[in-house]
């Protein structure tokens, strides 16, 4: 039998990434599909392809038994694909029903198109449906993360289709609010409407999926029938993979000493579960948790770069103030960013000056570099590392990642750090500045360093740090130590599930 | 709502001080000459408002409209064209529209800032118009009197002829901008792309647009420049007036980072800008200060801004 949409062999690369290798995907009418994988398992770029926001390399897509081309997003929408983005797209200056309806304003006479007040009605009845209280003449600015999670919704919900694409819909939807969008969902399903669902909350995806489809590095790792829909087995499918052989392991030194960073009650939200938590010295603390799961957001308050707005953070059992990022840098907390191209480096200047910046008042005198100042420190920097640059005035934007991430590094090893946070200190980085990366780590552990890593990367976590903690919805769901540190209590921890006992 | 309110009690105060500083027998044509340069100026401003509204910024205005007044006078006068008034002024604006267009494909298709782009666009088309006018004045002569006459000595209602004509681009571009389709896409460009991208819209189509509305809008300057003033120099007139049209569109509520504005926002930010130095010239403060009030001004309308910007709901 054929299906009602199929895509075949489904191949997309970024730079330096391949996104999905040949990846097949199969739904029927009127059928709710989840796809499940881990951060960046290929499951928004499938998506976005679909949606005509992405253009794949090579790979068919067929509807109704007929090969189309989708090379827009006015394209999927003529075919009746309409597809709610992970990220929020909406135009803040404008209101909820110009955006429910932008691009898609109905239609009136005259070359002046002009526009029709009718969308505030249709708006109206479409925000009743989804039980978002407010009036259509809102401004998307005025609203909370979680209405205009619902206006994304409002829109795809507002035109003819015949495939609704779901992008974690429900990253930040209330649990009353969640359950409502799959009261609509089931709704849409009896009208015959074709469903693809993504979520990290596995528990949604036991409630209303047919059928699963699991990626994993881009590629198909299995599916599961309406039965066999269960938590376990779809993290088995997820998370299963070799190990590699590049750890170090077991040098570590079960120490009882004081402790280097203690983190007590810290908020960066409002409403927000206080985070409680520490590190000893010479201890490497993975960090674990989804996309969005408030990772990178804690580690930017230790760091100084959001504003703390309750807690206290001890250094060494002294108490510290951080109010900026100055603050924690003289204190000798650095930050080793996720976005290293964006947050680390200054792409533009040369590796010398990113390794200096943080260092230029010990090498400058009254304010003024020499002309070779800091040369020296650069260069012993250059070959500590290993980072391999024709000559220390090479521009750093040309760089591998890998010697990026060597250089960011540097610029922290310049001055004494207490504790390092390094975000995804691997992303996008090849394996042998990968093995290189986790050996200094270990380095500056040995010497006594506090270090916390955050990594979506299941294996790096697993193999590198002496103890886990793992974030779900902006608060600490859990830590694991030595035989409880799995892949599967990770996973069950991150997606919302307390351990077994 | 509450900036135009804000820029609306501002005008008032200004206004009545104006009231106040002019001597009562020559208010009226005070008012009339006021009214004329905001009609003047206001045709400008739009056309920056608009690029702005959709995110961009053009600095190339005072150009455009030297080159299209130069570009005019010969036309209508040299002896190889003297071409008809009707056949020329079209001849001109169209010339600005593809000056636009040039701007827009170079931002949208080459991906270059906006500032970059106009910025050289500044510099070439006063070059251009300096060369092909030898350099020196164009002056139209005893042609076109009837369009002169209609343009400028002409009053309706008692409006000075130039208000008139910004009145009914007022409306068109409020038309525009406010309730059609095509208004709508500019501001959610100007708001968040990417947003526009994803709802399907061409975003660079409507991006190209804005530019072409903007220059489009000053050669009409240009033409109605060379109309009153009789003659354009290349060398020496219309410098600034990009400044100027920018200046308007800010103090009147256009946010640089694009999405906000309106034509009435525009009116009165333009009428300030004007307001302003006449209101100080009558004050007899020295015209040298009249720059450091206008900027004072703006600078103070920046702050404003930004302490009256709704804060967005952090996540």
């Amino acid at each position: 039998m054929s299906y009602f949409l199929e895509a075949k062999q489904i191949c997309k690369s970024f730079p330096g990434l391949k996104a999905l290798n040949n990846v097949d995907l199969k739904v029927n009418q009127g059928e709710i599909l989840a796809i499940v994988g881990e951060n960046g398992a290929g499951k928004s770029t499938l998506m976005k392809i679909l949606g005509g926001v992405v253009n794949p390399d090579s790979g068919e897509i067929l509807l109704d038994g007929q090969t189309v081309n989708i090379h827009s997003i006015p394209q999927a929408q003529k075919l009746g694909i309409a597809l709610i983005h992970q990220e929020l797209n909406l135009a803040e200056n404008l209101d909820v029903a110009a955006n429910i309806f932008l691009g898609r304003e109905p239609r009136r006479a005259g070359i002046m198109r002009l526009l029709d007040n009718r969308i505030y009605d249709r708006a109206s009845q479409i925000m009743q449906e989804l039980g978002l209280n407010c009036s259509p003449r809102t401004l998307i600015s005025q609203l909370s993360v979680g209405q205009k999670q619902l206006v994304e919704i409002a829109r795809a919900l507002s035109f003819q289709f015949r495939i609704l694409i779901m992008d974690e819909p429900t990253a930040s939807l209330s649990l009353e609010e969640s359950n409502r969008l799959f009261g609509i969902i089931k709704a849409l399903k009896q009208k015959g409407i074709t469903i693809l669902y993504i979520s990290h909350r596995l528990k949604e995806i036991e409630e209303i999926a047919d059928r699963v489809m699991v990626l994993r590095d881009g590629v198909n790792s299995g599916e599961l029938q309406k039965g066999e829909i269960k938590h376990e087995a779809m993290v088995r499918l997820m998370v299963g993979r070799e190990l590699k052989q590049f750890f170090h392991h077991g040098h570590r030194v079960e120490r009882e000493s004081e402790l280097i960073l203690q983190v007590k009650a810290l908020r960066y939200l409002d409403n927000q579960k206080p985070i409680t938590f520490d590190i000893r010295p010479g201890e490497i603390v993975g960090m674990s948790g989804l996309a969005g799961s408030g990772r990178t957001e804690l580690a930017e308050t230790i760091a100084g770069i959001r504003p703390m707005l309750a807690g206290e953070v001890f250094l060494k059992g002294q108490k510290i103030s951080i109010n900026s990022s100055a603050d924690a840098i003289r204190a000798g907390i650095f930050l080793v960013p996720e976005d290293r191209r964006l947050h680390g480096l200054v792409l533009l200047a040369s590796v010398k000056d990113n390794i200096l910046l943080a260092s230029l008042n010990s090498i400058g005198y009254l304010g003024i570099i020499p002309l070779r100042g800091g040369d020296a420190l650069a260069k012993a920097m250059c070959d500590k590392l290993a980072i391999k640059t024709p000559s220390l005035n090479q521009q750093v934007a040309v760089l591998s990642g890998g010697n990026q991430q060597k250089v960011v590094l540097a610029k922290w090893l310049c001055r004494k750090p207490s504790i390092i946070i390094f975000d995804e200190p691997t992303q996008g980085v090849d394996v042998g500045a990968k093995a290189e990366i986790y050996a200094l780590m270990d380095e500056l552990a040995k010497v006594g360093a506090g270090i916390l890593m955050i990594s979506s990367d299941l294996e790096e976590i697993l193999h590198v740090s002496d103890r886990i903690l793992v974030m779900h919805h902006g608060a600490l769901a859990g830590e694991l130590t030595g035989q409880d540190i799995t892949e599967e209590s990770i996973m069950h921890l991150a997606t919302g599930r307390a351990l077994a006992a | 709502m509450k900036k135009l309110t804000g820029l609306v009690i501002f005008l008032v105060v200004l206004y009545v001080a104006l009231i106040i500083a002019v001597p009562s027998q020559g208010l009226g044509l005070n008012n009339y000459n006021l009214a004329e340069r905001i009609g003047q100026y206001g045709i400008i401003s739009l056309g920056a408002g608009i690029v702005i509204i959709a995110g961009g910024i053009d600095l190339s205005i005072g150009s455009v409209v030297v080159l299209t007044a130069t570009a005019c006078a010969i036309l209508l006068t040299d002896r190889n064209f003297g071409w008809n008034p009707a056949i020329a002024i079209p001849v001109v604006l169209a010339g600005g529209a593809i000056i636009g267009l040039i701007h827009g494909l170079l931002i949208t298709k080459m991906n270059l800032p906006p500032f970059m782009v106009t910025l050289c666009g500044l510099f070439i088309y006063r070059g251009v118009a300096r060369t092909i006018s030898g350099n020196m004045s164009k002056g139209i002569g005893n042609q076109c009197l009837d369009l002169r006459h209609f343009f400028y000595d002409n009053d309706v209602f008692g409006l000075p002829r130039f208000l008139a004509i910004y009145i009914i681009l007022a409306i068109i571009a409020a038309i525009f901008l406010h309730f059609s389709v095509y208004g709508r896409y500019l501001y959610a460009i100007g708001g968040n792309e990417k947003a526009a991208k994803y709802s399907g819209i061409a975003v660079d189509k409507y991006k190209i647009l804005s530019y072409v509305l903007c220059s489009t809008l000053a050669a009409f300057f240009g033409v109605l420049f060379l109309m009153k003033n009789n003659a354009v120099t290349p060398s020496s007139d219309g410098f600034f007036l990009e400044l100027y049209a920018i200046a308007g569109a800010v103090l009147g509520g256009c946010s640089l980072r694009g999405g906000e504005g309106t034509v009435i926002g525009i009116t009165i930010g333009t009428a300030i800008m004007w307001i302003l130095p006449n209101l100080t010239n009558m004050w007899g403060v020295p015209s040298e200060l009249e720059f450091i009030v206008i900027g004072t001004a703006l600078l103070l309308g920046a702050i404003l801004d930004e302490k009256l910007r709704p804060v967005s709901k952090v996540t």
